[in-house]
Order: C-alpha cells, then sequence, then structure tokens
C-alpha cells in the first residue's frame, strides 16, 4: 500500500469518526417532549398516528409488511395505518382502541413519547392516564362531522375539558378530514374559533388549531399543497417547536420527598429522592418535614460524583450535615422558601375510575408524593357535566365522573395545589381491601380543620379539655394491649373537643410511629396506642418528643380521669 | 476483564459531560422507579437475561442505591439453550460488580429433553421460559420482579403498565390493569399476587445503545460483528452452536454476523452486519428500518402471540 493511500484512508476514518460523533452530540442533546392524543373512533385518530410514525420513517419494514398482509382494512386506502398502533388482540377485533399505548419516535431536534389514548366516552379514565404526564395534549376534530352538526362534538369538548382539568401546558387542536370538506378555509376558521372560544372559557393558556388530514398526509409532517391559505407550522413543526415546561427555575421552593434511606454502613446516611420543583446545592439550609428541624445539604451524591447543583427531575441522593430522623414519606423542602401547605383536610378534583362507585364517608388509602396514607370522603361538594361544564349535586361518583371532592385524612398532607406543582398536587385513590386503583385527585387547596361536629363541641369547654389543649407538645397515650380503653379514650378527648387519633393502624409500623406522632404532634391531635409491645429505643425516642405528655399503661387511670366528660356525670 | 471490550471509551467521557436531555431524563425516570419499588415491596428480584436491556438495568440499579449495594438478587431463568457466551459474561459480570445471582432451570423439563423442534416454539417456551419463571419467583417468595422490557419492542408492550399487576397464578389480564397516572404507582398486592416492574419502559432500543455507549456499559460480544459459521434457514440466520442438529443438505457457511437480541441458540436469528464497535452498531441502527425482534421465531407464530404468552405469565 502506497504512502498516500494509506493517508488518505486515514483521512477517510477521521472524517467518519467526526460526523458519528456530530450525529451523537445532535442524539444526545436531543430534548424529550411527552405528548397524548385524543380522539373518538371515528376522528381518524389512529390514522393521525400511524400517519405521524410512517412519515417520519418510525416504522420498521417488518411492521409495515405485516400490516400490509394483514386480514383488515378498514381505511378505504392501500394501506391501513392504524393498524400500527392497535394493539391488543380484542382490539383489532373490535375495531377500537381500549387502553393507553405509548409510541415512541425521534425527529432531529426531539425524542417523543406519545400516549395514544381511546376518546370513546367510557374510557375518561384512559384519556386522563394519558394526560398526566404530557406536555401537550392534541385534540382531534373531525371537520366533517362538524360540518355536520354544526358545532362541535361532544366528545371534542370531553377531550378538551380533560386537558384543561389535567393541566397539560399547551393544547393543539388537529381539524382532521380537511380532505372531506375540499380543503375549505372558512370551515376551518369556524372551528377554530369555536375551539379557541372553548379554550379561553376553560383557561387553558397555550392553544394552537392546525388544518390535516391524516389519511392524505396533509400538514401532519408535510406541508400541504392544498391548504395554501394556512401559513402556520405542521403539526410535527408544533410538536418540535413547542416550549417545554423547562427545569424549574433555581428560585423556586425546593421540594424533596424521600423516598428511601441510604445507609450502606455506619459512615454514611443519605436520603434518596427525586427533586419535583426547585432546586438544591450542597450548603443549602433545608428543613425536614414533618419535623420542622432545620440543617444544611452536605453533599448531592450520585454513582457519577458529586454534583454542584441538582433540579427537577434528577433523582439523587442527599447527604445533610446533621444526623437528623427522616424517612420515607417525609420530605425536605428549602429552609427560607415558601413551605407546602400543611393540612388533613383538603379538597381535590377527582376523576373516578372503577366500577365501585366513591361514597362520601368511605375511607380510601390515598397515595401522595412517596407517602401512603388513609382519607376519607368529607362531602361531594359537586359533580362537573363534562359536555356542559355544569356543577350539580351528587352523594356519589360512579365510574368517570369528575367531581370536586372534600377529604379528611388521618395524618397531615404537605403538598402545593395541582395548578402550581403537578407532583406535589397529585395523589391517587387505592380501595384498602382490594387494593385496586379507584381513582385520582388533583389538589386545590387546604380546608379549615376538623368536622363541623367538633367544632360545635369546641364551644363547652371543661377544665380538662383546657388544660389538654394548652399542653405543648401534644399528648401521646400508650395504652399497653388495651384496645377498648384507648378507644373510650380518644372518643371522650373527642367529646371534649380535642381531635385524637388512634396510631395502631396497620400502615404505620413501630418504625414509622415517631413520624406519625410528628405528624401528629404538628397538627395538634393527641396519639393513642394500644400496641401490646413498641421497641424499647422507639419508645425512648417517643418519650423524648413528648416531652412531659407521654403516659403509659401505668398511667392510664390517672390519664381518663384527668378528662371528664359529660359521659362521666351520667356514670 | 469484561469491561475493556468497550471501545472508544475517549469520546464517551467527553460525550458523559454534555449528556444531559433525554437520556438523563430517561435514567432519572428509571431510578426513581427503582428506588419505589425497593422502598414498597418486601422481596423484589431483577430478572436478569444477560442481554443488553439487562445490563442497562443493572447499572442503573448500581446507580439507584449508590454507595449503597443493590438491594436484591438477580434471577437468571437458563433454558439450556443460552448461547456459552452468555453464560460466561454472566458469571464474570456479575462477579466484578458483586452482585447476587440465582440460575433457574426447569430441570425436569430439560430431562424430558424439551426442544424447540419437538414441542414447538411456544411450548417450548412455555416449559423453558415461563412456568421456570414462575417457579423461580413462587420458590423465592418474590412479590415483585424487574424486568428489562420497552414498550417500544412490541405491539402488546406498547400497553404495558411501568408496574404491571399479575394475579395469583402469574397472569396478566390486558383488560385488568391497575390505571397508572403521574408517577404515582400503586403497590398493594394480596397474598400470592406480584407485580413485574418495568424500568425501562420508555426507553427504545437507540436509548439503549446511547446510553451502554455513554456510560461504557459491557454486553456479550455476540453484540459484536465477527466471522461466525452459521445456516440460513427460511429468513432466519442460525448460528451453528453445540447441541445443533443440520437439516438434510445444510451446509454452515462463514459470515460476518452479530447478534441484535439475544435469546436462545435454535430460535434467536443473527443479522449480517460489518459493526464491531458500539459506534458502529449505533451508526448501523440509525440505518436499519427493520424492528429487533424480527429475529425472534416466537412473535411470528401467530398473529397476536406475544400477547397469548404475557396472558399465560411471560415477560
Amino acid at each position: 500500500m502506497s504512502s498516500t493511500s494509506a493517508a488518505r484512508e486515514m483521512q477517510q476514518e477521521n472524517l467518519q469518526e467526526q460526523r458519528f460523533r456530530q450525529f451523537l452530540d445532535g442524539h444526545l442533546a436531543q430534548e424529550m417532549l411527552r405528548f397524548t392524543t385524543a380522539g373518538s373512533v371515528d376522528d381518524g385518530k389512529s390514522t393521525l398516528i400511524g400517519r405521524l410514525l410512517h412519515d417520519t420513517r418510525s416504522i420498521y419494514e417488518d411492521q409495515l409488511a405485516s400490516i400490509r398482509a394483514s386480514r383488515v382494512n378498514r381505511s378505504g386506502g392501500a394501506v391501513d395505518l392504524s393498524l400500527l398502533t392497535d394493539g391488543l388482540k380484542a382490539e383489532r377485533e373490535q375495531g377500537i382502541t381500549i387502553d393507553v399505548a405509548y409510541r415512541y419516535f425521534s425527529t432531529a431536534r426531539r425524542k417523543f413519547i406519545l400516549a395514544d389514548t381511546p376518546g370513546h366516552e367510557q374510557y375518561t379514565r384512559n384519556m386522563a392516564t394519558g394526560a398526566s404526564t404530557a406536555d401537550v395534549a392534541i385534540v382531534l376534530i373531525d371537520a366533517r362531522a362538524f360540518q355536520r352538526a354544526g358545532e362541535l362534538l361532544p366528545q371534542s369538548r370531553r377531550h378538551t375539558y380533560i386537558a384543561s382539568l389535567l393541566r397539560i401546558p399547551h393544547v393543539v387542536a388537529a381539524i382532521n378530514k380537511m380532505d372531506l370538506v375540499e380543503y375549505r378555509a372558512d370551515i376551518f376558521a369556524e372551528i377554530s374559533a369555536e375551539f379557541s372560544e372553548l379554550a379561553m372559557r376553560l383557561g387553558i393558556g397555550s392553544t394552537a388549531v392546525i388544518p390535516v388530514s391524516a389519511l392524505a398526509g396533509d400538514n401532519v409532517v408535510e406541508r400541504s399543497q392544498r391548504m395554501e391559505w394556512y401559513n402556520g407550522p405542521t403539526l410535527l413543526e408544533y410538536l418540535e417547536t413547542a416550549p417545554l415546561a423547562l427545569r424549574t427555575a433555581a428560585d423556586e421552593p425546593f421540594r424533596f420527598p424521600v423516598q428511601l434511606v441510604v445507609r450502606p454502613n455506619a459512615e454514611f446516611r443519605g436520603f434518596a429522592g427525586r427533586v419535583e420543583r426547585g432546586e438544591v446545592r450542597p450548603g443549602m439550609s433545608v428543613r425536614a418535614l414533618p419535623s420542622g428541624r432545620v440543617t444544611r445539604v452536605k453533599k448531592i451524591v450520585t454513582h457519577d460524583g458529586e454534583l454542584p447543583a441538582a433540579s427537577f427531575p434528577l433523582s439523587v441522593t442527599l447527604e445533610l450535615e446533621d444526623e437528623i430522623d427522616l424517612s420515607r414519606g417525609e420530605m425536605l423542602v428549602g429552609d427560607a422558601q415558601a413551605t407546602p401547605q400543611a393540612s388533613t383536610c383538603f379538597r381535590a378534583m377527582v376523576v373516578w375510575m372503577h366500577e365501585q362507585p366513591m361514597i362520601a364517608g368511605q375511607t380510601y388509602l390515598i397515595k401522595h408524593t412517596t407517602r401512603t396514607i388513609r382519607a376519607s370522603v368529607r362531602k361531594i361538594r359537586y359533580r362537573v357535566d363534562i359536555q356542559s361544564f355544569e356543577h350539580s349535586p351528587s352523594a356519589q361518583l360512579q365510574m368517570n365522573d369528575i367531581a370536586e371532592v372534600e377529604f379528611s385524612a388521618s395524618l397531615p398532607l404537605f403538598f402545593d395545589a395541582y395548578a402550581d406543582n403537578r407532583e406535589m398536587g397529585a395523589l391517587i385513590l387505592i380501595d384498602p381491601v382490594t387494593n385496586a386503583t379507584l381513582g385520582a385527585a388533583m389538589i386545590l387547596d387546604s380546608l379549615e380543620d376538623g368536622e363541623d361536629a367538633i367544632q360545635e363541641n369546641s364551644q363547652d369547654d371543661s377544665a380538662a379539655a383546657t388544660s389538654l389543649r394548652g399542653q405543648e407538645p401534644v399528648a401521646l397515650v400508650w395504652l399497653r394491649g388495651l384496645a377498648g380503653e384507648a378507644v373510650e379514650l380518644r372518643d371522650r378527648i373527642l367529646q371534649a373537643g380535642r381531635p385524637a387519633v388512634m396510631v395502631d393502624d396497620r400502615l404505620i409500623p413501630d418504625g414509622s410511629l415517631p413520624a406519625a406522632f410528628r405528624a401528629l404532634q404538628l397538627a395538634k391531635v393527641t396519639a393513642i396506642s394500644a400496641r401490646p409491645e413498641i421497641n424499647a429505643a422507639i419508645v425512648d425516642q417517643l418519650r423524648e418528643m413528648a416531652a412531659g405528655s407521654f403516659y403509659t399503661t401505668t398511667d392510664a387511670a390517672a390519664v381518663l380521669a384527668t378528662i371528664p366528660t359529660g359521659q362521666e356525670e351520667a356514670r | 476483564m469484561v469491561t475493556e471490550t468497550v471501545v472508544g471509551e475517549e469520546i464517551a467521557k467527553q460525550l458523559y459531560q454534555k449528556r444531559l436531555n433525554h437520556l438523563q431524563a430517561l435514567e432519572a425516570e428509571s431510578l426513581y422507579i427503582l428506588r419505589e419499588a425497593v422502598a414498597e415491596f418486601a422481596r423484589p428480584v431483577m430478572l436478569y437475561s444477560i442481554g443488553k436491556d439487562s445490563s442497562v438495568m443493572l447499572r442503573l440499579a448500581q446507580k439507584a442505591f449508590y454507595p449503597g449495594p443493590i438491594p436484591f438478587p438477580l434471577l437468571h431463568v437458563d433454558t439450556g439453550y443460552k448461547f456459552p457466551e452468555m453464560i460466561r459474561f454472566r458469571d464474570e459480570y456479575t462477579r466484578e460488580i458483586g452482585a447476587e445471582l440465582i440460575v433457574h432451570r426447569n430441570e425436569a423439563a430439560i430431562a424430558e429433553g424439551a426442544s424447540p423442534w419437538k414441542l414447538g416454539t411456544q411450548n417450548c417456551c412455555a416449559a423453558l421460559k415461563t412456568r421456570s419463571l414462575l417457579d423461580a419467583l413462587e420458590e423465592g417468595g418474590f412479590d415483585a420482579a424487574f424486568g428489562g422490557a420497552r414498550r417500544d419492542e412490541e405491539k402488546s408492550r406498547a400497553k404495558e403498565r411501568v408496574y404491571s399487576f399479575r394475579d395469583a397464578a402469574g397472569q396478566w389480564d390486558p383488560k385488568n390493569q391497575r390505571p397508572e397516572l403521574w408517577s404515582l404507582y400503586n403497590s398493594r398486592l394480596r397474598k400470592g399476587e406480584s407485580i413485574r416492574v418495568f424500568p425501562l419502559s420508555n426507553w427504545t432500543e437507540l436509548d439503549i445503545w446511547l446510553y451502554l455507549y455513554a456510560e461504557q456499559i459491557p454486553i456479550v460480544p455476540l453484540y459484536y460483528a465477527e466471522e461466525r459459521e452459521a445456516v440460513i434457514r427460511g429468513s432466519m440466520i442460525t448460528l451453528v452452536h453445540p447441541g445443533m442438529r443440520l437439516l438434510p443438505g445444510e451446509k454452515p457457511r462463514k459470515m460476518m454476523l452479530r447478534m441484535r437480541s439475544l435469546g436462545c441458540m435454535p430460535c434467536t436469528g443473527a443479522i449480517r452486519s460489518e459493526a464491531e464497535t458500539l459506534p458502529q452498531i449505533i451508526e448501523e441502527l440509525i440505518g436499519f428500518r427493520r424492528s429487533e425482534r424480527e429475529g425472534r421465531a416466537i412473535d411470528h407464530d401467530e398473529e397476536g402471540s406475544m400477547e397469548l404468552k404475557k396472558r399465560e405469565g411471560y415477560f
């Protein structure tokens, strides 16, 4: 081999490497956008998605060959693109999409995660599911159906409403089947005006309207030659440029729910979790909730080395300056920043997702951040009619109902309104017996503590109740193995106008007692336990926390005696 | 050492500094999922298939609990038909990172000579993979099992939850899955029920390769192209392997080949490729217009075949 050809070969290799690095740089710098589609069976949603995947060259040849060879073709075209996304057998047989399906594709600019959700009325729960993580919602509107009905179809209104309820930052209406209305600008303008008015009424901040034909491929990926009156972006262009809900600014309040404690040896104790909001840096002053203890962040520990800062949505481990007690379900927040709301009572918008109805007065498990506690439904304020958006009273909720509901939880919840922060304001409802996920809720605000009944009773100020109320910190009573007495004590304290709860729920293992008690202290609620045994170290811890207000079995009679009630007089 | 098989370290280091955005977002999400499951389940286990996805999942597990060790064992369901290179890699690599490894085989079925040519691919998978997996989970008393499945692999997987609920018989009912909103996963179980947890749900094949490269994660050498002996059967290229029965008239030939996904020797096809390094594989992948499961005989048995397998308890 001559030296010149060797040199040329090397040059070529360099060029190849350079080209590859450019490519990789591009790919590694890609942003990620999550979006969701809503539309009904006839709106051509599957065809639209098939078109997006096909025209962005995201379909593999063998997959394309498999749908070409399929026995089913409902499209009227040569290839039924809707088959690309209709996954399960049952769906293909019935010709409907029955569950959320996730699709992935990418362009030079972005990686996309698409939550493809069915738009049929009975599947509101799936739409809410797909919407819960989306940055953008595509609402599909059938232009021909609009032309026939003279107004937006109920399903389009419903889809837009759910997008607004789940607070999807951007909502784009894709006006489909323009080919069937001769690509007419006036029809598009009419639909566009009606959609914009609806979006404004629902308080959606960012909207767009795009005329498309999924079947013919107009304005999905390729710019249409048949609608020159339209100057806006194609659907893909819109998806590539919609502003992302970027990492929240550093000056926003820091939120860090603890997922687990990492303690590999005696020297290291770290708190693993995800930064849900704001930013954390070493040296930053943080407050632990519910204890209220303040300390500083020592290090942000990761497998790849210590970080100078971490923000949403990074999963990190924090090492703190002081040895403070903190465990899963608790939270670190910025000390000098706005604290989350803390309350046992709150109101939330609920999407009910189960055949078994929600009934006022029922108790459910709620999972909020990394915490699972009990909460009962105090009241269903109103049910929302998702056609007319009108409110009506309702004693219970059926599957796919949406309502504003008042909850009363067994322990105080630390949250931000869902409108401010999805992660800090979202919760799911779980059946305590079957463990089914029953619904989802988005917290609006906290409510005044306590039931009406307790408020009325508190007018009756007995001396003992006053003394108990005045006590700081609040009492912890351990009536060892005396379940009956414990319940009686709780009832008497309640009758005296003081909140009190049993902490013997199986959701509160011994190890979590200090945390539960601390939360109750903060909410000024007396804690009562009838556990036969509690680990001695934990008893010590509890005794210290309760200061002079820790009562055990031997003190039981005395405790009961200090809380005279009407019942006692009757005896 | 296994880690030396990785190439392009210098480039990877530079890229690592810039690594942000989608890979970082995916990694953060996966770490969150791994931690949630470890915090909430009594006895989790990680299904370790030795493939590229398992390699990524294992690295994520190292990261999620750092500086602590991986707080659960790895489980490999060995059919007895895995490539010798896979077994060697499995043993070396798990030892190197100090992970606890459980290997489970359906010895009864293996002794009876279960094979794809005797039982057909469906029944062979049912005995050596599905049955074996369910037995191993039951024996170990595991209530949660991490799997490396991705939603982009196959149609029926596109609808899979991150937490996939299985009844007491280990079966998957697509119509009876729990709704999954935000990142609030419902981990509550009754006795005998279990959950398959998929931390890589939102990763694509390309994401996996990019991450392997950026993180310099070692993989089984079968993924790299090499001159290998093989026969062409229908649309599948089968590597010559121990215990292989050649069909009448079949003559093995040497070809430049690599595996795009790893499975059992008789049922996993190789592809023609010149890609000898990770960058070359990635470059090749961009040009690919065929899906990675195409080389898997089991997916093509009949329409919707993966869905059927999943209902029975297959991953």
